[in-house]
């Protein structure tokens, strides 16, 4: 059995390591764009922080294609020949494959109000990160267009490095896909404390970008498609079941690139998530493999640490919403829909559970004594 | 594997588990719980928790498929335990562990480390309500 695995972050990672729970002999490949060992992507804003290096940020340790026997390719597959089972090279090269799993994650959106701006960047691979932090100098306006995860992040990670960072966003509020309105202003009065500068309800004129040095374009991702386009089912994401099973037999997809059901809404989405594409990902290399595995009960969720304010998010935020303190509970009468956890954060994982298994609440007080009870 | 297990039935709520765990983490600079855990504010791995009449003591179930492990962004934790100097706190295990046992303490992320094989929690219980046993492979 030969496996080709096309990305090298935690989808790829995570078949491998599903692939050998089952299969300790047959070939894999990997084939990557990116000219280094797998290292996790969200730890680059780390890394510009000086709080991981390059070493660290691996994803796995550096014995992980020996230890598991597969062969790492630095190359772009151009495109995959599904009824000869092959994937084609930039290099001209082709990989022949009996099981293929389709793992590119997603590219940064780049408005085309940007297409002209020399000093931009984006901010999600390796080579961005370096590339950002080579143009950085103690004098630096950095503007940073979108307040989501991503460009924030990236603000916590040059803000002590540069002179101002200001962020902006079309959006009224700052991470409104993770947020509610008052856990927003929470999160944006903290973050300004911190000295980071919003620019809020803002569409940017060409005019306001020459106040600045440096342009990080955030404005969102799109999944990489394109190679299954005429061959698997594609909507926004590539759809996958939850053995991460496309519509095209032999050919899987996992992370960032697919599109899969939200058990809190029952609806179809991407979540670009690692813990998903990891989960995803190892599904896919079980069933790869000949076993049996699903990745159930997906749901968006998000942890993250924003200059030393923490952050938990899971679920969505439809119900009757009740506080305690800074935490948000979105219940209806007989079950937790979602919640955000901010600077508390103990046992977020309790509340991601009953979420996920849609567990009934004898009394939706249930979740507020708890949360109330824990010291 | 071994895993620290609960009988609910016989736990007294009385934490003395929760103040062993905290005196585990620092009995190689103390020899005395009382010396170790004076004016500190402990932050044990192992809980005590009450729902009505009932009390038991929660902590890492040493899970076959580990939500923590697989959800780590950083590969620091992973089944034997936390590489701390490649973990960031960025708190996606907390977010994922569904018994709410992985905690952040001083900014850096504790799971039950079982003590290398001899967990206080289960030695310091009065009245055998935590054991440490194998049950899996029956």
């Amino acid at each position: 059995m030969k496996y080709v695995i096309i990305g090298n972050s935690a989808a790829g990672i995570g078949a491998v390591e599903g692939i050998r729970k089952i299969d300790k002999q047959g070939e894999i490949v990997i084939i990557t764009s990116e000219s280094h060992h797998t290292y996790s992507r969200p730890l680059i804003s780390y890394l510009l922080q000086g709080k991981t290096t390059r070493t660290k940020m691996r994803y796995r340790p550096d014995s992980f294609y020996k230890d598991n026997n597969c062969k790492l390719l630095h190359d772009t597959v151009t495109k995959i020949h599904a009824n000869e089972k092959r994937v084609v090279l930039q290099s001209k090269d082709s990989v022949n494959y009996d099981k293929l799993l389709v793992a590119t994650g997603s590219s940064a959106f780049n408005p085309p109000l940007f297409e002209s701006v020399s000093n931009k960047h984006n901010f999600i691979t390796l080579d961005d990160a370096c590339g950002l932090a080579d143009s950085l100098t103690s004098e630096s306006r950095v503007l940073i267009v979108g307040a989501g995860l991503i460009g924030l992040k990236c603000a916590e990670g040059i803000l002590s490095r540069v002179k101002t960072v200001t962020v902006a966003d079309i959006a009224e509020r700052i991470l409104s896909a993770i947020l509610d309105e008052s856990s927003s202003e929470i999160v944006q009065s903290h973050l300004e404390s911190k000295g980071i500068e919003f620019k809020l309800a803002c569409a940017l004129t060409p005019n306001e970008l020459s106040n600045y040095d440096i342009i990080v374009v955030a404005a969102g991702v799109r999944p990489n498609i394109a190679l299954l386009e005429g061959i698997a089912d594609i909507d926004k994401g590539i759809i996958v079941n939850t053995k991460s099973e496309t519509s095209a037999k032999g050919i899987y997809a996992a992370g960032d690139c697919t599109q899969s059901v939200d058990v809190s809404t029952g609806e179809s989405k991407i979540m670009a998530l690692l813990p998903n594409a990891y989960m995803q990902g190892e599904t896919a290399g079980i069933n790869m493999a000949g076993g049996n595995a699903t990745t159930e009960e997906t749901i968006p969720m998000n942890a993250v640490g924003l200059c030393g304010l923490h952050i938990i998010t899971a679920g969505n935020y439809t119900g009757e919403v009740s506080n305690v303190g800074n935490n948000r509970f979105y219940c209806n009468d007989t079950q937790l829909n979602g919640y955000i956890l901010i600077g508390d954060i103990k046992q977020a994982g309790v509340y991601t559970n009953l979420i996920r298994k849609k567990r009934a609440l004898s009394d939706k007080q249930e979740v507020l004594k708890y949360e109330s009870k824990i010291v | 594997m071994k895993r620290v297990y609960i009988n609910e039935k016989w736990c007294l709520g009385c934490r003395l588990c929760e103040y062993y765990c905290a005196f585990a983490e620092k009995r190689h600079e103390y020899n005395n719980m009382a010396l170790a855990l004076k004016d500190t504010l402990i932050s044990p791995r192992i809980r005590v928790e009450e729902y009505g009449d009932i009390t038991f003591a929660v902590n890492c179930r040493r899970c076959e498929e580990p939500l923590c492990v697989k959800s780590c962004i950083t590969g620091a934790l992973t089944a034997d335990g936390i590489d701390k100097d490649r973990c960031v706190s960025c708190c996606t295990c907390i977010l994922a562990c569904p018994f709410g046992a992985v905690s952040l303490v001083d900014n850096v992320i504790k799971r039950c480390d079982l003590c290398n094989g001899e967990p206080l929690c289960v030695k310091a219980c009065p009245n055998n309500a935590l054991v440490f046993e194998d049950r899996r492979c029956v």
